[in-house]
């Protein structure tokens, strides 16, 4: 059985945790521990703070594992603060991961009286329409050459995928629709 | 429920397994954010302080909230005394990520907490037990924090309000339901709240730990007990090493399950805050009391 692994030193990891526990055929694991990163077959990072969730990568040694695992062809997912983790450049920021080529500004949408969700279809991952929640949410500013667009709104792109890496600024974990696990799940 | 509430709800969830830090200038707030804090309460005067200082204890001048909101990139929260609508009003106006209504300033209204229900943003609030943390969530609180006993670097109190909010729980999970509405009456609590919480076996919001917490130790003790995060006032800026006290909190709090962790960051942090025994305290001086 696929181990798929949740990035668990701070955010909604035990929500991602829930969802994957309800999707048949799959091992939902915490990752806390490099024996732990080593051992899963797919990682997603959750939300939370991204400065918090980075600083622990690095002091935890945990942040050059990844690296490399992600460049062995590891899949992982980012879900906001994870989203952030894994862009190549961030407005006004030193990058944590460097891995996906995109550049992310962080709170681009304002403080929390500026968070939002709405309904929205993404055609690379369903058909119907997917519950989006955004928290104090970054947005994706451009993305390189090998990078594939998967959702845009307002003119802001809102997810993206390169090879086996997916980046989205919603929060998939905070609603009860699977859509986009199942997407990548198969990735 | 309104989807703002939700969202508010939403916030507190991505804060979850990490700490707060109290601040109160801009060099300290940076101080926090470099050393992983996923967001800072930005006041005046640190509670040990209010305590050692006396006098009434107010909403901090928006010049300064505006400062530490500008130099760091997390949330940034901020406290209102229990009940002022107006210093709730500017808070809001301010464009603040979360709004603090806190005992540990001196209460404006002695009977009334907030409508927060009539607000955008979302507001934490305390409580000692379980009954008050629903009177508060009933109220528009989109996440709680037991109370503790702030700036006494004392844990005790802390740990009381937690084991109680988590030993009603249990208590209510295994109720049946026609002894539910009793529960709500003898605890002054919302019966559909109460009715939620006994079939999902949780707070319908995330709840954090405050007031007391001065070590790593103290930090991994209250996610120990239940906590989903903690809140540290005076414990970092009146310790002897700041800056190396949040470092090592924030990782016991991520790795309060694993002692070996925990010890290693314990080390050689110089000296902790001064506590306070709380049967020292007045009666006038318990902030945990302050709230209906």
């Amino acid at each position: 059985m696929e181990k798929v692994g949740v990035l668990a030193l701070q955010g909604s990891f035990a929500e991602h945790l829930a969802v994957l526990r309800i999707i048949p055929g799959i091992e939902p694991i915490e990752v806390k521990t490099i024996a732990q990163l080593e051992a899963v077959d797919r990682l997603i990072i959750p939300g939370g703070e991204s400065t918090a969730i980075g600083k622990l990568l690095r002091k935890t040694g945990m942040m050059p594992i990844l690296q490399k695992r992600i460049e062995e062809g590891l899949a992982v997912w980012g879900t906001c603060a994870g989203l952030i983790l894994l862009a190549k450049n961030i407005v006004g920021e030193e990058p944590y991961l460097d891995a996906i080529d995109i550049t992310v500004k962080r709170n681009a949408y304002g403080s929390q009286l500026d968070s939002f969700s709405c309904e929205q279809i993404i055609p690379a991952i369903s058909a119907k329409p997917i519950h989006l929640v955004f928290i104090r949410a970054p947005w994706i500013e451009s993305v390189g050459p090998k990078v594939e667009v998967l959702a845009e709104r307002d003119g802001r792109i809102i997810a993206a995928k390169q090879g086996r890496l997916l980046a989205t600024s919603f929060h998939p974990e905070l609603t009860q629709d699977t859509s986009v696990y199942e997407y990548f799940l198969k990735l | 429920m309104t989807d703002r509430a939700i969202l508010n709800r939403n916030l507190a969830q991505m804060l979850k397994g990490g700490v707060i830090m109290d601040v109160t200038n801009v060099e300290e707030a940076r101080i926090a954010e470099e050393a992983g804090a996923v967001a800072v309460m930005a006041l005046e005067r640190v509670p040990s302080d209010i305590r050692k200082e006396g006098g009434v204890a107010r909403m901090s001048d928006p010049k300064m909230i505006k400062e530490i909101k500008a130099a760091v990139s997390i949330p940034v929260m901020a406290k209102v005394r229990i009940g002022h609508i107006v210093e709730a009003e500017i808070l809001e106006a301010l464009g603040v990520d979360y709004i603090d209504e806190s005992e540990v300033l001196t209460p404006a209204d002695d009977m009334y907490h907030l409508d927060k229900h009539q607000y955008k943003i979302p507001f934490v609030c305390g409580a000692r037990n379980l009954g008050e943390a629903l009177r508060r969530i009933g109220e528009g609180a989109a996440m709680m924090r037991t109370k503790g006993e702030a700036g006494t670097g004392n844990i005790v109190e802390a740990v009381r309000h937690m084991r109680t909010i988590m030993s009603q729980i249990r208590q209510l999970s295994n109720m049946p339901s026609e002894e539910l509405m009793t529960f709500a009456k003898d605890n002054g609590a919302p019966y559909d709240l109460v009715v939620e919480v006994a079939k999902n076996g949780k707070l319908p919001v995330v709840n954090f730990s405050a007031g007391g917490i001065a070590t790593p130790a103290d930090a991994a003790l209250m996610m120990k007990l239940g906590s989903e995060g903690v809140f540290v006032g005076s414990g970092i800026f009146r310790s002897a090493d700041p800056a190396k006290r949040a470092r090592a909190i924030v990782m016991a709090t991520t790795y309060y399950n694993d002692p070996k962790v925990v010890a290693e960051v314990s080390e050689d942090l110089g000296e902790a805050m001064p506590g306070i025994e709380i049967a020292t305290i007045s009666e006038a001086q318990t902030f945990a009391k302050r709230g209906w």
